[in-house]
């Protein structure tokens, strides 16, 4: 296809992003609005981000145009190219399925007090938001429509304004998502002294090393805002289950890779030559943000709060293999920053599908067992056993275990930290064998947090009389999950395929290309280095398992004989005697009980064990404490009187022409 | 030719481990009872066991799900294929190609994954007991066994377990600080997978202490023959992993048959003596409590950590 329909197929994306938005106004009359015409355009968008991601991968060029809008003398400059169109292709690869899922899923919204118009109307400019950002090639289109995408976000998150948790969640969304809009625009700013707002005249001019590291500082704690990094997660576990499932899957899969991508595009592209400090700050804050992640992950009841850490430490993952590729780009071994940039992409677009697909399942769960809480569920895996298999899959993915898809993204960063021995800096070379040490354990206790998840959520029986009632989902959410689930598949099992075409994104930023040749063997680093064959894996497995199963078949074709479970020759064990999720991760609260906050006690009838988050108590606490110590000063200027005011003035104006003479 | 021969040692190396899996657990019982002056089960008792479970009628709890029934298979299919990448007498094992070091980790993951599940499906208090055990175990030592393996990676500059063992092989032999913290983190390591005294006791039946026994413990007939001997490969494979990585003398380094037959004696004497290792340590030993585990197993974290550390300081010039 022509390299030439990049562009007009992403016009397409954002008018039927926009279109949607506005065909969901008609819902407040007419209900079905959202199921005929708004999702449907959710899913032309899709198709269309995907496709003209794809073309702009595949054919790797650049292609500009000015828009006749904007501000005088600054036109809207818009642009696609491979690092815009890697991650248009994880929006579409997630959006498609959403727009499948929607329809089912809103249904239960139709007959509550929430306005389904404005569900669908923000939905729409969310999305519409996200794709101005992946195009926008100047930073005042890049801010207006980052903004709408926090903006429109934040009405979804508070889209069940009626329950008080809801609406906290979404004002510390909003008040995070201002502040680090604020410091985005002072990166840009940063940048724009050189040059100008448009991406090209910041490309073509560098800041001198302070002013640039101190738009690297701005940009990572702006976009890493946006994007979880520790200690600025503290919004993401409480938006994300507050939001409507299908918009937390949105969110958790592609808002936060949005942000990822303006901190590649500020720092990787337009910030100028690399410096292995910036790499050290990203493998430090990466590897922090994925402990911790996985730590608190393991720690929740709440299934949509334990996916949503689970997305901190998966994009602290991509941070640390981000760090990774600066500092070999630093170091001067271009084809190894290309390796680490493209575990990171990959790991990017592995966990955009993984996730999508996990919060549209617990989405389902929610919807047919009507509990987001894992103390609730148990033996969905009978009840729901679509849904139940293939939120497997999901968490098979995100443990990182072979064939699946989220193992290759781990396979690509360990090799790229086992290239350590290239460096001279010894400090470095210290670093990135710790940075690895971090990463395997992170992978171990994603495996805890994903066995736990789906060992007492969906396995063993039910803890609670409405997961003993819980049904199937209908055939459109199942769909939604259904492409999910092959989209993951084909992923993992033709990384070879995947990576060529991330490659040019790699290729655009680092100059370098990571080939395997073929398409069955992941060999990045060359055969004899370290070779990886996921579809061989995957036949292996299937043909040992069906050769057993063959083999040990009884002869007679009985069925197998069911009896009740042991009880120690006692009575059958009953569903309270289970595990519970807190029982389960017990160990883990042991070992690494300073980082929580621990609270223990009765509430109300129950015993209940609570795994905080520090960062509340060690920072946000005291830095709120702060600001109402100094808004109480700032209140003395402020005691009604007239006279006050004028003096006040009076001052000012002195103290100004002091200044100005 | 060679490409006939490379297939027959793809088949073969998997196979022959498989079939020696439980000669081998049978072998260490065996010096076990005699260093406890007992005169211990004839060695070929495990695999009576193993031919008495497959003839039996398999009887499922009423509470278990599809996936209780698919999980022995997976098991017993992903450790066998993670027994497949490791190079057993030929350093050239094709098998090695498919699946690097990091994918035999992850293999044993996967195996992992889905025999905690299957240990949560029943929805008995043991079967929780043990997962959540298992998955503290598995927490340190997954991790403590991707350093070993980086360890080695960063010094041969491969991750493919045939080419690291070729490359020991070839260099000269000196005597690496790394490598020593890295051995003992690895037997450290394939202590607690395999679940042996001290961190768990393969001969308990008392539900409180099992961690294995725990999660296996609705299993029956053919099933529970599986399970069973996926475990016994899986102490095998590390054994047979101990030696690559760290014992490579001897294994033949070219395609032919003659050579595997030199390479097979020596391999068998290492085997047996890294089973008799493991009998004095598990005579000698008591099992830990439980809450002990965590810090023995911190403790092969941080040696396999100080192994990677003491290789980038001491051992590679810039």
């Amino acid at each position: 296809m022509n390299a030439s329909w990049a562009l007009p197929l992403a016009g397409l994306a954002v008018a039927a992003a926009l279109g949607s938005a506005a065909s969901s106004l008609l819902a407040a009359r007419w209900p079905r609005a959202l199921t005929v015409l708004a999702f449907p355009m959710l899913g032309v968008s899709g198709i269309a981000a995907q496709a003209a991601g794809l073309i702009a991968l595949a054919s790797g060029a650049r292609q500009t145009t000015l828009l006749p809008a904007g501000l005088p003398g600054l036109p809207w400059h818009v642009a696609i190219d491979p690092l815009a169109g890697a991650f248009l292709l994880m929006l579409g690869a997630v959006l498609l399925p959403v727009a499948l899922y929607g329809p089912g899923y809103v249904r239960a919204f139709r007959n509550g007090r929430d306005s389904l118009a404005t569900l669908g109307a923000c939905t729409g400019l969310f999305v519409a938001g996200m794709l101005g950002v992946l195009l926008a090639a100047d930073a005042f289109l890049f801010m207006l429509a980052w903004e709408l995408m926090s903006l429109a976000s934040y009405f979804l998150v508070c889209f069940q304004h009626d329950q008080p948790e809801s609406r906290r969640a979404a004002f510390v969304y909003l008040l995070l998502a201002q502040v680090a809009g604020l410091l985005i625009l002072m990166a840009f700013g940063v940048l724009a002294t050189t040059g100008g707002f448009a991406f090209p005249a910041m490309r073509a001019a560098h800041p001198d090393a302070t002013w640039a590291a101190i738009a690297f500082i701005l940009a990572l704690m702006g976009f890493g805002t946006k994007a979880g990094l520790v200690p600025l997660h503290v919004w993401l576990p409480e938006a994300h289950p507050a939001a409507p499932s299908h918009i937390s899957a949105l969110m958790s899969a592609v808002m936060l890779k949005v942000a990822l991508y303006g901190f590649l595009r500020v720092v990787f592209d337009l910030l100028g030559p690399p410096q292995w400090g910036y790499g050290i700050t990203l493998v430090v804050v990466g590897a922090t943000t994925a402990l911790l992640g996985a730590m608190l992950a393991v720690q929740q009841v709440d299934l949509k709060r334990l996916l949503a850490y689970s997305s901190i430490e998966n994009l602290g993952t991509v941070f640390l293999a981000l760090g990774l590729a600066e500092i070999f780009q630093a170091a001067g071994h271009p084809a190894m920053a290309a390796l680490a940039l493209l575990a990171a992409l990959f790991q990017a677009l592995s966990h955009a599908l993984l996730k999508a697909l996990l919060f549209l399942g617990a989405g389902a769960v929610q919807h047919g067992a009507h509990t987001r809480s894992l103390e609730q569920m148990g033996g969905l895996l009978r009840r729901m056993p679509r849904t139940g298999w293939m939120f497997l899959v999901g968490c098979l993915g995100m443990s990182a275990v072979p064939p699946l898809s989220g193992f290759v993204s781990e396979w690509l960063t360990f090799q790229a930290a086992l290239q350590a021995w290239r460096l001279h800096d010894s400090l470095l070379r210290i670093l990135v064998p710790l940075a690895a040490a971090s990463l395997a354990l992170t992978t171990a206790l994603a495996a805890v947090v994903f066995v736990r998840a789906f060992g007492i959520g969906f396995l063993g029986r039910a803890r609670s009389r409405q997961v003993r009632h819980a049904h199937e989902v209908g055939d459109g959410m199942l769909a939604g999950q259904a492409w999910l689930v092959a989209s993951i598949a084909g992923v993992a099992l033709f990384p070879v395929l995947v990576a060529s075409l991330l490659g040019s994104a790699v290729l655009q930023l680092t100059g370098r290309v990571p080939g395997s040749p073929g398409w069955l063997w992941l060999t990045p680093l060359g055969p004899t280095t370290a070779s990886y064959a996921p579809l061989l894996v995957l036949a292996v497995l299937l043909g040992v398992g069906l050769l057993g199963w063959v083999v040990l078949r009884p002869r007679r074709g009985a069925p197998v004989r069911r009896v009740d479970a042991w009880g120690c020759g006692y009575a059958p064990p009953t569903p309270d005697m289970q595990f519970s999720a807190m029982g389960f991760a017990q160990p883990q609260r042991r070992v690494f009980a300073p980082v929580y906050a621990l609270r223990e006690g009765f509430a109300g009838s129950a015993y209940e064990v609570v795994a905080g988050d520090r960062s509340w108590s060690w920072i946000y606490r005291p830095l709120g404490a702060l600001m109402d110590r100094t808004a109480d000063l700032a209140r003395r200027l402020q005691a009604g009187h007239v006279r006050r005011y004028l003096a006040w003035s009076l001052l000012t104006l002195l103290l100004l022409l002091w200044i100005v003479s | 030719m060679d490409r006939l021969l490379s297939l027959l040692l793809a088949l073969l190396q998997p196979l022959a481990l498989l079939a020696a899996a439980p000669l081998f657990t049978a072998v260490v019982g065996r010096f076990k009872a005699r260093l406890q002056n007992r005169r211990g089960v004839p060695l070929k008792t495990p695999y009576r066991e193993l031919r008495k479970w497959a003839a039996k009628e398999a009887v499922v709890a009423r509470t278990a799900s599809p996936l209780f029934r698919a999980a022995p298979y997976i098991v017993f299919a992903s450790t066998l294929l993670a027994a497949a990448a490791l190079p057993v007498w030929e350093t050239a094992s094709p098998g090695a190609h498919v699946a690097d070091a990091i994918v035999l980790i992850g293999l044993l993951g996967l195996a992992r994954f889905m025999l905690v599940l299957a240990g949560l499906d029943v929805g008995t208090p043991f079967g929780g007991m043990g997962a959540s055990r298992e998955m503290l175990v598995a927490n340190f030592a997954e991790p403590a066994l991707l350093l070993v393996v980086f360890t080695l990676a960063m010094t041969t500059h491969t991750t493919n377990i045939g080419a690291m063992a070729a490359a020991t092989l070839h260099g000269a032999p000196v005597l690496r600080p790394s490598y020593m913290f890295a051995l003992a983190a690895l037997l450290m390591v394939a202590v607690a997978e395999c679940g042996r005294i001290p961190v768990d006791n393969p001969s308990t039946h008392l539900e409180l202490t099992m961690i294995h026994e725990g999660m296996v413990l609705e299993y029956s007939g053919r099933h529970l023959a599986l399970m069973e001997w996926a475990a016994q490969l899986k102490l095998l494979l590390f054994a047979v992993l101990t030696v690559d990585l760290f014992l490579p003398w001897g294994l033949a380094t070219r395609m032919s048959p003659t050579a595997w037959l030199l390479a097979l004696p020596l391999l068998l004497v290492k085997l047996a003596g890294l089973a008799l290792v493991l009998a004095v340590s598990e005579t000698v030993l008591a099992k830990m409590r439980l809450f002990r585990v965590p810090g023995y197993l911190t403790l092969a974290f941080l040696l396999a950590l100080l192994g990677l550390l003491s290789h980038v300081i001491l051992e590679s010039a810039p």
